[in-house]
C-alpha cells in the first residue's frame, strides 16, 4: 500500500520560501512524475517526502498515517538517487542486502531476495563484484536492487537516468517502465527531461518556482495544457506561440500551435514565411521557419516523413483549427 | 611522458633529485654500517680496529636493549591509538557546520607548528610540575596529592605530550577525507534504515580507510624515532629510554661509537620489521 498525502506542505531555507503551501495526493500504484526546469523544487518536494529535509509547515500522510515527524529509515520508502549513492567499499550484493542487514531480517530471506532482484535486474553475474567495477547502467540496476527487496511502500526516483547515455536512458526508462507494472507499488519519479515524464508516467506533476502549475496525465497535459508554461514544457519539440492580430483575431492574447498540427505547402496557405533551417531525420522533417506571424521566433514545423526544403525557401504554413491553444493576458487557458 | 624523447628527458631532469637523495641516505648509512664493525672510542684512544660482530652482540645482550625495544613499541602504539581515535572524533566533530568554524580548525592545528623541545617543555614545566603545574593545582582543588607525572607515571606522560603533538595532524588528513565523503551515500543508508551509528561504522569508517591507513604509516615512521621529547623530560629515566635514545646514550655519553652504530642497525632492522606489519595489516586499504 502507498498512498500518499500532502496537505499544505510548504518548505523554506532560510528567509526562501523554495515551495509555498502545496496540495498534492499520490494514488496507490501510481507512476507519478515530477517534472520542471532546474531549481523548480521538485528534488525538493521528494526529498520532503523521503524525510531527507523537514517541511516546515503542514502534513504528510502515507496511507492515511500522519508521516510528518517520522524519520526517513520509519516510512517505508526506498530511493534511488542521481548519483546512485552506492557503498563503494561493499560488493554488489552487500550494497543490496544493507538495508535487509539494518531489518534485521534472516540470511535465508535475505539471500532469497537478493536472487529474485538479481535475476529480475539481471545482475547474478555480477554479484561479487563491486560498484566501480561495474558500467552505469549497471550501478543504476544494482540501486533499483537495493531499493526493490526493501519492497517499501513506494519509490522514489531523484533524477535517476541523467547520468546515463542517451541509448541506456531509453533502454532504462523502458525497464523501470516495466518494472512498475509487475511491481505495482506507488512510484515518484523527479527528472527535468519532458520526454521522459510522458513516457513513463500515469499522472505528471508540472512544477515551476515551488509552485504545482498543472497535475494530470500525459495527454491531458498535451492535449489541454491549462497555461502557457505548461504548454511551452510538455511536448516536443516545443509548442509555437504567436501573438498580436492573429492572436486577437481569435479572442486571445497569445496563442499555441504545435509542430505537429501545422501542415505545410510551397503553394497556398494561411502563413507566408521562409525556411531558416530543415532537419531531416528520415522519420519526420522538422523545419524552422521565419513567418510574417511571428517576426521575434521562428516557428517549428513538423512533417511525417521526407520533406524536400532549403534555406531561403518560401512556403505557406496552415494550422490545424481545432488544435490552436489559446491563452489570455494572465498566460492561463481560455476554452 | 608517452615518447621516448620526453621519457628521456625526464630521467635526465630527474637525475639531480634522484642522485642527491641516494647520496644522503647511503652515505650516513655505509658509515654506520662502518663503525658498527669498529671499535671506536673518540676520547679513549679513537680507532681501535675492527673487531667483526663484537659490538652487535653485546648491544643485544644489553640489559637496557630489550626494554628499549619494548617502550619504543609501546610509545608508537600509544600514540597512534590516540590520535587516530580522538583523530575520527575531532574530524567528524569539525565537518559539523558550526559558527567560527574556519578560526576552529587553525586552533586545532596549531599544536603540529610548535617544536617537540619547545611543546615537551611546556608540558613539563608548565602542566606536569608536581608543585606548580596546572594539573597540580587541578589535583589541589580536588583535595588529592598532585601526581610526579614525569617520574609516577613517565610513559603514559610522554605518551599524552607526543600524542598531543600529532593528533592535529591526524585530524587534519581524517578531515579532508570525511569531507570527500558524499553525502548522498550518507543519506542512502538513513533511507536504508541506518542508525547514526551503523552509518558512522558501515559508510563513514571505511571511507576512512585509506586516510586511516596513511595516518598509521607517516606517523609511525616519525614515531619510531622520537628523541626531543625524552631528552627534555626524564632523559631516559624512568623506563622512558627508547631504541633511539639508547643510541644516543651508547655514542654520546659512554662515548663508543662502535656499540651505538650497531645499534643503528638494530634501530633499521626493528622499522623494516614493523614496516612489514602495517603494510600488510593496513597496506590493502592503498591499493584501487
Amino acid at each position: 500500500m502507498g498512498r500518499i498525502t500532502l496537505d499544505k506542505v510548504s518548505k523554506s531555507f532560510g528567509d526562501v520560501e523554495v515551495i509555498p503551501p502545496l496540495d498534492l495526493t499520490i494514488e496507490d500504484g501510481e507512476f507519478t512524475v515530477f517534472v520542471g526546469p532546474s531549481g523548480c523544487g521538485k528534488s525538493t518536494l521528494l526529498r520532503l517526502i523521503a524525510g531527507l529535509e523537514d517541511i516546515t509547515s503542514g502534513q504528510i500522510r502515507i496511507d492515511s498515517e500522519d508521516a510528518t515527524n517520522v524519520p526517513p529509515a520509519k516510512r517505508g520508502l526506498a530511493m534511488v538517487f542521481q548519483s546512485y549513492a552506492l557503498y563503494p567499499h561493499m560488493s554488489v550484493r552487500k550494497n543490496i542486502a544493507f538495508p535487509m542487514k539494518m531489518a534485521g531480517i534472516d540470511q535465508a530471506e535475505q539471500d532469497k531476495r537478493i536472487d529474485a532482484a538479481a535475476k529480475a535486474l539481471n545482475l547474478t553475474d555480477y554479484l561479487d563484484r563491486r560498484p566501480g567495477q561495474l558500467s552505469g547502467g549497471q550501478r543504476q540496476r544494482v540501486a533499483i536492487g537495493r531499493a526493490i527487496v526493501r519492497e517499501p511502500a513506494a519509490f522514489l526516483f531523484d533524477e535517476p537516468l541523467s547520468n546515463l547515455d542517451a541509448a541506456l536512458r531509453v533502454g532504462m526508462r523502458l525497464e523501470i517502465s516495466e518494472l512498475h507494472e509487475r511491481l505495482k507499488t506507488t512510484m515518484i519519479y523527479v527528472t527535468h527531461d519532458q520526454v521522459e515524464a510522458m513516457t513513463m508516467a500515469d499522472k505528471i506533476v508540472v512544477l515551476q518556482a515551488g509552485v504545482i502549475e498543472q497535475v494530470g496525465s500525459p495527454l491531458e497535459l498535451y492535449e489541454r495544457p491549462c497555461n502557457k508554461f505548461v504548454a511551452g514544457f510538455i511536448g516536443s519539440p516545443k509548442m509555437n506561440f504567436i501573438e498580436g492580430k492573429e492572436a486577437a483575431n481569435l479572442g486571445a492574447t497569445t496563442i499555441g500551435i504545435r509542430p505537429e498540427h501545422i501542415s505545410i505547402s510551397t503553394t497556398e496557405g494561411q502563413w507566408k514565411g521562409t525556411v531558416g533551417v530543415a532537419e531531416h531525420l528520415g522519420s519526420d522533417t522538422f523545419l524552422y521557419i521565419h513567418a510574417d506571424v511571428s517576426p521575434n521566433e521562428t516557428m517549428t514545423v513538423r512533417v511525417d516523413g521526407e520533406f524536400s526544403a532549403r534555406h531561403g525557401d518560401t512556403v505557406y504554413l496552415t494550422p490545424r483549427a481545432e488544435r490552436i491553444h489559446k491563452f489570455g493576458a494572465d498566460g492561463l487557458r481560455i476554452e | 611522458m608517452a615518447t621516448q624523447q620526453s621519457r628521456s628527458a625526464a630521467r635526465l631532469m630527474m637525475a639531480p633529485a634522484v642522485v642527491l637523495l641516494l647520496g644522503w641516505m647511503l652515505v650516513p648509512l655505509t658509515m654506520t654500517l662502518y663503525f658498527s664493525f669498529k671499535k671506536y672510542l673518540p676520547l679513549r684512544g679513537g680507532d681501535l680496529g675492527w673487531v667483526g660482530f663484537e659490538n652487535y652482540a653485546r648491544f643485544l645482550t644489553s640489559s637496557a636493549f630489550w626494554p628499549s625495544v619494548q617502550t619504543t613499541l609501546v610509545i608508537v602504539g600509544g600514540v597512534l591509538a590516540i590520535t587516530v581515535v580522538l583523530g575520527i572524533f575531532l574530524a567528524i566533530l569539525l565537518n559539523q557546520p558550526m559558527w567560527g568554524q574556519g578560526m576552529v580548525r587553525i586552533l586545532v592545528i596549531a599544536p603540529f607548528f610548535v617544536m617537540p623541545t619547545v611543546s615537551a617543555l611546556v608540558w613539563k614545566n608548565m602542566f606536569m610540575d608536581p608543585n606548580y603545574g596546572l594539573l597540580a593545582h587541578l589535583w589541589k582543588l580536588f583535595g588529592a596529592t598532585p601526581v610526579e607525572w614525569l617520574s609516577q607515571a613517565s610513559l603514559p606522560s610522554i605518551i599524552m605530550i607526543v600524542s598531543w603533538q600529532w593528533l592535529p595532524f591526524a585530524t587534519l588528513i581524517l578531515l579532508t577525507a570525511i569531507q570527500s565523503l558524499d553525502s548522498e551515500q550518507l543519506e542512502a543508508a538513513e533511507m536504508d534504515g541506518a542508525p547514526a551509528h551503523k552509518r558512522f561504522a558501515y559508510i563513514t569508517l571505511p571511507h576512512l580507510g585509506r586516510a586511516i591507513t596513511v595516518v598509521i604509516l607517516i606517523q609511525t615512521i616519525f614515531l619510531l624515532s622520537i628523541f626531543a621529547e625524552i631528552f627534555v623530560t626524564t632523559g631516559g629515566a624512568f623506563g622512558t629510554k627508547t631504541l633511539s635514545y639508547l643510541i644516543f646514550q651508547r655514542v654520546l655519553e659512554s662515548q663508543n661509537v662502535g656499540l651505538g652504530s650497531a645499534g643503528g642497525v638494530y634501530a633499521i632492522i626493528l622499522a623494516n620489521i614493523v614496516a612489514y606489519f602495517l603494510v600488510r595489516i593496513v597496506g590493502k586499504n592503498l591499493d584501487a
